[in-house]
């Protein structure tokens, strides 16, 4: 039994593109990759200019631990090497390929030779594979871990989808079910867990039902019905609401014995355990009230959002914002040259109307930001003690477990912008933390 | 092309706005409105009309004057200007009505921070400040098809129970009192309406009003008349759910409508006061910061990491 129930919002769904399977686009003229998409250090450039590169060529190699390559996602020319600049506004170096519009497929994509868990952490750790979070985890580090059996319990298989418009992981769910059972009967196979719970929202009957067709043939895979309520693909959130445990602060869901995976990253990997062909594109959902034909497309990684939208059948309005990913988590696109990237599942572009930021007013404490966060933070009491420059409140206020869901600013009626402010307190405290232990030593 | 812009998420919000809400509060308050025109006539709507208009002109000149932005359009000043008249009696003189107003707005409101900060209720700390004030005029009754000159609760008190007006009558507001406070039917309209737009939720009326029906059947009195006599529909549904003064979190309001219960039979019961609401609700008031503390929600942590 469980009294707990976690908060959220019910925000709207526009899922405009459910139904509609995803569309190749013609292969653009030439794409930007930028060797920075995954947490952790930038890859190494291993190309230079004037290189002939394939469909599937390492072109950047990792550089640390937790680190992913990289690989074309066209065939032609490389034209040049430059840095360009990222959301966060920093620099990263990026590879621009010039296509010959044959995306012709490198000798080196082959099926990797799989025969126990090492070798199976290591392909997927070459498939180039990250998470979809903002952040881009890599995925092969999620399974690489010592005596897994003994600390895993069970894989989340994150099929959620909680943001508005985004349907990409929904066409996953419609359209390879049976990568998605291949990919779970592999887990299986090389590191002997045996509980697979998929978690998807209830406004998806069509994907809960084909999910469940292939569930009843497999041993040990739930199918967990979701309130269609934000921000059920919110990791600790999904974590709660299928296994029952809370995610401990500063932990991972390991801590709690689960691994959690999205539905189209585990698709992804059983086709490359098939295929051999790396992480090149992404189905991605375009839609927004600037986008003249809301759409799925399949599009390599690297074209530009500029040439994305123009090939998908350009902007209905001027876009005044463009996002990598939902409106409720997405990171505004820097501009219209800017490259779609591996954790990119969305692009929503936004008319001048929608874009244009809410008045904030003063706060009238009727408490629905605290009364909506999942996680139960009091966000006004964060920005205060913000604003007094107070990191011991911080800490007590526990601001460091707060995922930026952005269910509080959502529902404030001051439109009061906590998720910036929280952002700024996460660091603010972690630098205090971080002055606190070297003074110690 | 123009410059795209670069923002921190979300970026949508929901259609709520602090305006919104106070057009729901002013929607709310409309049948009891309606109600004090019907049964004490025009110069009801007059007296609402004064202190609204007082207490809009009071916030835009006071912020005029310290140069803070202007905040007369997020309606908050109409809604205290409504729930003022509301508890004043029909025959106030008027500029005492408008007295009231700008203590309401300039002394508890704005003085404190405006929208949000002040921490006592505004319409209530005003009508209190009157009944010491002109405590004459502030309980002159003025009594529809007059049956009697005193409120229910004062005969009550006197022990006159063959006065009293019968239950229908005081369901409906045929009975002396407050301008606004009469009307049981149209408050709880209004207190319906506004817990299906989710402005308020029902832990604090159902709390309070339930706490006054359980004290008055453990001291034998009369359930109905206790909970329909003085300001008591109207200060659980509007006065005790005040954002600002009152607590955000569900605990919270449950121990803030227990408190204005319990202290309301208590000067009821045995005070020298016939009605207790509004010194319940202002008591309640000055608590909330505690009862927050007290009530505060624990961030789900799950533990610390070992
Ligand atoms: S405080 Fe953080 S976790 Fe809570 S609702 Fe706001 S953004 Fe989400
Ligand atoms: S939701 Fe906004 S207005 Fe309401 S208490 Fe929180 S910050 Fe204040």
């Amino acid at each position: 039994m469980r009294f707990l129930k976690l908060r959220g919002t019910h925000v709207p769904h526009k899922k405009n593109t459910a139904g509609l399977s995803p569309v190749r686009i013609p292969t653009p003229e030439t794409v930007v990759i930028p060797m920075s998409m995954h947490i952790g250090r930038p890859a190494e450039v291993k190309v230079k200019k004037g290189d002939e590169v394939r469909v599937g060529d390492l072109i950047g190699a990792p550089t640390s631990y937790i680190s992913a390559p990289i690989h074309s996602s066209v065939s032609g020319k490389v034209l040049k090497i430059e840095d360009i600049t990222i959301s966060n506004g920093g620099l990263v170096p990026a590879v621009y390929i010039e296509s010959d519009g044959l995306q012709t497929v490198s000798d080196s994509v082959k099926p990797p030779t799989v025969t126990d868990f090492d070798s199976f952490i290591e392909a997927v750790k070459q498939s180039g594979a990250v998470g979809l979070g903002g952040a881009g985890f890599p995925t092969f580090a999620k399974f690489a871990v010592k005596d897994i059996i003994s600390r895993v319990n069970t894989v989340v298989i994150n099929g959620a989808e909680c943001e508005p418009y985004i349907t990409s992981d929904t066409r996953t769910m419609l359209d390879k079910a049976e990568y998605i059972f291949k990919g779970i009967e592999a887990i299986k196979k090389y590191t002997g867990l045996k509980s697979f719970i998929i978690g998807i929202e209830n406004n998806k009957k069509d994907a809960i039902e084909r999910m469940r067709s292939f569930a009843e043939k497999t041993d040990g895979v739930e199918i967990k019905e979701l309130p269609a309520v934000y921000p059920q693909g919110g990791e600790k959130v999904l974590v709660f609401n299928t296994l029952g445990k809370i995610v401990p602060q500063g932990g991972l869901p390991l801590d709690v014995g689960a691994v959690v995976i999205n539905v189209t990253t585990l698709a992804f990997i059983a086709e490359y355990l098939e295929t051999g062909m790396p992480l090149t594109e992404k189905c991605i959902t375009i839609d927004g009230s600037a986008i003249k034909e809301p759409k799925n497309v399949i599009a390599p990684i690297g074209m530009t959002i500029g040439d994305l939208i123009e090939a998908a059948g350009g902007f209905s309005a001027e876009p005044s914002k463009i996002l990598y990913g939902g409106p409720m988590m997405g990171i505004t696109v820097p501009s219209l040259e800017a490259p779609v990237l591996k954790m990119t599942n969305a692009i929503i572009a936004l008319d001048e109307k929608d874009a244009e930021p809410p008045k904030t007013t003063q706060c009238i404490n009727c408490g629905a930001c605290l009364n909506h966060c999942p996680l139960r933070l009091d966000p006004r009491a964060i920005s205060l003690a913000f604003k007094l420059d107070d990191p011991e409140s911080l800490k007590a206020l526990c601001v460091d477990i707060c995922m930026e869901c952005g269910c509080c600013s959502y529902v404030c009626p001051a439109k009061r912008p906590f998720v910036q402010t929280n952002k700024l307190a996460k660091a603010k405290l972690r630098a205090y933390l971080d002055k606190l232990k070297e003074e110690k030593k | 092309m123009n410059k795209l812009i670069s923002s921190v998420s979300p970026h949508i919000t929901s259609s709520k706005n602090t305006t919104r809400i106070m057009l729901d509060v002013i929607i709310a308050l409309i049948p009891a409105a309606v109600a004090s025109v019907i049964i004490f006539g025009l110069r009801a709507l007059l007296v609402i009309g004064v202190c609204v208009g007082v207490c809009v002109f009071s916030e835009w000149g006071f912020e005029k004057l310290v140069k803070k932005e202007n905040t007369i359009t997020d309606l908050s000043a109409v809604v205290t200007g409504m729930l003022l008249a509301f508890n004043l009696p029909v025959g106030i003189p008027l500029w005492q009505a408008a007295f009231g107003s700008i203590v309401a707005i300039v002394v508890v409101k704005q003085l404190f921070g405006g929208i949000g900060q002040n921490f006592a209720n505004p319409a209530i700390t005003a009508r209190i400040v009157m009944m010491t004030a002109f405590s004459g005029t502030m309980t002159t009754w003025v009594i529809p098809d007059s049956v009697s000159s005193a409120t229910p609760l004062a005969l009550m008190a006197k022990g006159e129970m063959s006065s009293l007006p019968s239950y229908l009558d005081m369901f409906l507001g045929k009975r002396g009192g407050c301008l606004g406070e009469t009307c049981v039917l149209a408050l709880l309209l209004g207190g319906i309406y506004l817990i299906i737009r989710r402005v308020i939720t029902w832990h604090t009326p159902v709390v309070f009003i339930g706490t006054v029906a359980v004290m008055s059947l453990i001291f034998g009195k009369d359930i109905p008349y206790e909970l329909m006599s003085g300001g008591l529909t109207l200060g659980a549904i509007f006065m005790a759910t005040d954002y600002s003064s009152t607590p955000a979190e569900k605990w919270g309001k449950v121990i803030f409508g227990l408190g204005c219960g319990l202290i309301t039979v208590l000067i009821r019961f045995w005070g020298n006061f016939p009605e207790g609401v509004s010194f319940s609700i202002l008591i309640m008031n000055i608590l909330t910061p505690f009862i927050s503390k007290l009530t505060r929600q624990k961030p789900l942590t799950g533990g610390k990491k070992q």
